[in-house]
């Protein structure tokens, strides 16, 4: 692969930009008012309110950017870190300012991740009502810390300021799925994540440190040149582990295979955590990273190789995972880890903008579906088993959460003509067109990937929305204020009494109906791009972006500047000359991908809507297979990915803590603290016999010390006194 | 201290020396003796009495053969220390018999470090 770093575009300085600063400090300013709300013990919606106006005109600040976009820039906001030592100059001086880098990758990011938090944070202030005056404003100021950070990390201009945005992310992802600290599990689901993206975060820390050591610069724009030209290292270490220990960090984030087991347990957060957060923009940040820093990924030959296998890898397990699972939150978590995983195929075979614009797409819909699952929630008490729920489409006031939800799991199955078909095509079509085996090999799991996905997204809406209607109620306790609210919202049953307000769902209101129908339209429009390119021949708009940015080298146009019928092995263009199954490869691919996708979407309609029991027939049957009748009670526990954990890391370090606790309190505390203390106690009940109370013993021991002192004058005298 | 000395007097010859040495020397330990051997306070504390005089012999001697009264002062001070002290011993002793009803010292011996 042809590395295009002359193409990245050059930054300008633009000082006079930097009212975009404003989108960094508003979701900050929020932060701080939703503190100062919830220590004044504020018992209103004001912090979701706050939140809401912050994070919007936080939204107006990046769309006006993007209006006014012309090339990429660098924005000074302040001096943050600049220190020196020895001679100043190259590799002895170390610099990190508060500066915006704009270029098209970062306002085609941050479009999606103000444009979702704004709308979350709506849904959120009905969603949370509950929680009003107890941890309504933690819940929020949560929110706008993740915004600041999200922010940071996307709009930094260097990789210091990326690695706060990162490490604050992470802090808000914590407190968020910890929000409901009473219960044991999400506090445990909140370290889980914590832990498991430390580990990735040190890949990233150890990344950071090896690139400057090499190109003496963190800044984008100076790193892009500085390995332009060459790079000039510092130290004489073997700078291809780079991309290895960014990618580390990236699967971290976006949850791929060794790191993804704390996502699905980053489901004990709130639904719109799980949506915001969990789905649509901060498991993203692996992907945009990688994006971002796409020409240090040709470091290393097979570094990207990796990223293909553990995305695909990734997208496989994840989605046989989510097949068998009955919650329906999880089945969406493990749609997200696999989806995360088309993406990192799509980067790892070199096409940046697919798996950019699989990022776009996926932000909205699966965003939608988690907002679904939310008022599903919100509605049943907590109920989220799909057994336990059905029909739901034909209850009065769930029309708009079962048809947004259709919308989404069309979107999420790859449906011919959706968004996420398309995107999911690019990724798919530069796989399978690739000249490595192992990459069409790859693009081969991720068909078979797209089929499991339409089967176990329809799964979910044939047997929630679908069919019969029947349900049983969770087992959350809803507390009275929600009585209060039901009795004006015009959907309840009319015969709603409030005993019975525990036995009864509740349909949802307009912040949750009214933005769930604004994403199902930004799921539709965010096809649009693909629309005009396939059936107007106009280029992609999320390619365009791509191409003007450091992740110009798969965004497949690089080359097509120069040369529109390049023969170019790094883009798609190459691609008409090759075959998917005898056919053009874009035919091919879209005949197989639809046909993956209707195929799932119709073995999901017959075993789940149209005779559910055979569902269970096949099941017991698979069951008694000899050979594979293992296989669906592995997926049901996740394939025993978390008891292997438990036993490979976990056992042998709590072992290693025993036994070092063990150490501490016999040989730390107990030999040497309490030793050095029982000393003088040993010392003293050696000497006290002679103190024993007789006056004649005190006597004894007082002519003895003077017999002993006289004896040793004697001896001295008798030697001589030499 | 350079006081005038009475011209009659005279260094002592070493062999008169040696028998006040050896004389205090016999009743400093005739004193130790007693203190170690003996129980009754008062016996004990005539012993202690005994050391001293063995000490002032001492220094008397010392300061006849050195020609120096600094040894006399000394004595002076301990024989006054000395009746300060039995005024204040005899007392202790009275008020210990009437606590314990003995002059035994080993009644006292639960005042140690544990006992013995």
């Amino acid at each position: 692969m042809t590395t295009l770093l002359a193409a990245i575009p050059k930054a300008t300085i633009a000082p006079e930009l930097s009212w975009l600063g404003l989108a960094i400090l508003l979701p900050l300013v929020s932060a701080v008012v939703c503190a100062l709300a919830g220590a004044f013990r504020c018992k209103n919606k004001f912090p979701a309110v706050v939140t809401s106006i912050a994070l919007g005109a936080s939204f107006v600040v990046i769309l006006q950017a993007y209006l006014a976009y012309s090339g990429p820039v660098v924005v000074p906001i302040f001096q943050w870190i600049e220190f020196a030592w020895g001679s100043g100059g190259a590799f002895k001086s170390f610099e990190a300012n508060c500066s915006l880098y704009i270029d098209s990758l970062t306002l085609f990011w941050m479009l999606f991740v103000t444009g979702l938090g704004t709308l979350i944070t709506v849904y959120a202030s009905e969603y949370m009502e509950g929680d009003r005056g107890k941890g309504y404003a933690r819940f929020f100021f949560g929110i706008s810390i993740f915004l600041f950070s999200m922010s940071s990390l996307v709009m930094g201009d260097n990789l210091v300021m990326l690695y706060l945005g990162w490490e604050g992310v992470g802090l808000a992802s914590y407190l968020l799925i910890g929000y409901d600290y009473h219960r044991p599990s999400a506090v445990a689901a909140a370290k889980k994540a914590f832990i498991v993206n430390r580990i990735g975060d040190l890949g990233l820390a150890l990344g950071i440190f090896m690139l400057w050591a090499n190109y003496g610069t963190l800044q984008y724009d100076e790193l892009f040149a500085a390995m332009n030209a060459g790079g000039q290292s510092s130290v004489d270490w073997d700078i291809s582990v780079i991309p290895f220990l960014l990618m580390l960090g990236a699967f971290g984030k976006s949850a791929q295979f060794p790191l993804f087991v704390w996502l699905p347990d980053a489901m004990e957060g709130p639904t719109p955590v799980s949506a915001l957060i969990h789905a649509a923009t901060m498991v993203t940040a692996g992907v945009y990273l990688i994006a971002r820093m796409f020409p240090f990924f040709e470091l290393h030959p097979d570094a990207l190789a990796t990223v293909a296998w553990i995305g695909a890898g990734t997208a496989l397990l994840a989605a046989t995972i989510g097949m068998r699972q009955f919650d329906i939150k999880r089945v969406f978590a493990y749609s997200t880890i696999s989806q995360l995983g088309y993406m990192f195929l799509g980067l790892g075979v070199g096409t940046t903008f697919g798996a950019c614009y699989h990022t776009f797409t996926h932000a909205f819909f699966k965003a939608l579906l988690f907002l679904t699952a939310g008022a599903v929630m919100h509605g049943f008490a907590g109920q989220l088993d799909l057994r336990k729920l059905s029909g739901l489409r034909h209850m009065p006031g769930w029309k708009i959460v079962s048809w947004t939800m259709f919308i989404g799991c069309l979107w999420l199955a790859a449906f011919p003509w959706t968004a996420a078909f398309y995107s999911k095509d690019v990724i798919l079509l530069k796989a399978l067109t690739s000249e490595r085996w192992d990459f069409v090999l790859l693009g081969w799991v991720g068909l078979f990937t797209a089929a499991l996905t339409a089967y176990y997204t329809f799964r979910v809406w044939f047997r929630v929305c679908a069919g019969p209607v029947k349900y049983e109620m969770g087992a959350e306790s809803h507390g009275a204020e929600h009585d209060g609210h039901d009795a004006h919202d015009g959907h309840a049953p009319a015969a709603h009494a409030v005993d019975s307000h525990a036995a009864h769902p509740h349909a949802p209101r307009w912040c949750i109906n009214g933005v769930l129908i604004i994403l199902a339209i930004g799921a539709i429009a965010a096809g649009i791009p693909a629309y005009r390119e396939v059936f107007f021949h106009e280029p992609n708009w999320a390619q365009e972006m791509m191409a003007h940015s450091s992740a110009v080298d798969g965004a497949g146009l690089g080359a097509a500047h120069a040369d529109p019928h390049g023969s170019s092995s790094g883009s798609p263009d190459g691609s008409h000359h090759a075959t998917v199954l005898g056919m053009d490869a874009h035919t091919g691919l879209a005949v197989v991908g639809s046909a993956a996708s209707i195929g799932g979407i119709l073995i999901a309609f017959v075993l789940h809507l149209r005779s559910r029991s055979s569902a269970d027939r096949l099941l017991a049957w698979l069951k008694t297979r000899p050979l594979i009748g293992w296989i669906p009670g592995a997926m049901e526990h996740k394939w025993y990915v978390d008891e292997i954990y438990h036993g490979a890391f976990r056992l042998p370090m709590w072992l290693g803590a025993q036994v070092l606790s063990l150490g501490d309190k016999h040989f730390l505390d107990g030999a040497i603290v309490d030793g050095i203390g029982k000393l003088p106690i040993l010392v003293g009940k050696v000497f006290r016999p002679l103190y024993g109370g007789v006056l004649q013993g005190y006597a004894v021991t007082m002519a003895g010390g003077v017999g002993l002192v006289l004896a040793w004058v004697v001896w001295i005298w008798l030697r001589g006194f030499n | 201290m350079n006081l005038p000395v009475p011209v009659p007097f005279t260094p002592a010859a070493p062999a008169e020396l040696s028998i006040a040495l050896a004389v205090s020397a016999l009743l400093f330990g005739l004193g130790i003796v007693g203190f170690l051997s003996r129980r009754n306070m008062i016996i004990m504390f005539l012993c202690t009495e005994l050391m001293f005089q063995g000490a002032a012999l001492a220094m008397i001697a010392f300061a006849r053969q050195y020609m120096d009264v600094s040894g006399q002062v000394f004595v002076i001070f301990i024989l006054t220390v000395a009746a300060a002290e039995a005024a204040l011993a005899l007392a202790l002793v009275v008020l210990l018999y009437r606590c314990r009803e003995t002059l035994n010292s080993e009644a006292w011996s639960d005042l140690g470090e544990g006992g013995a």
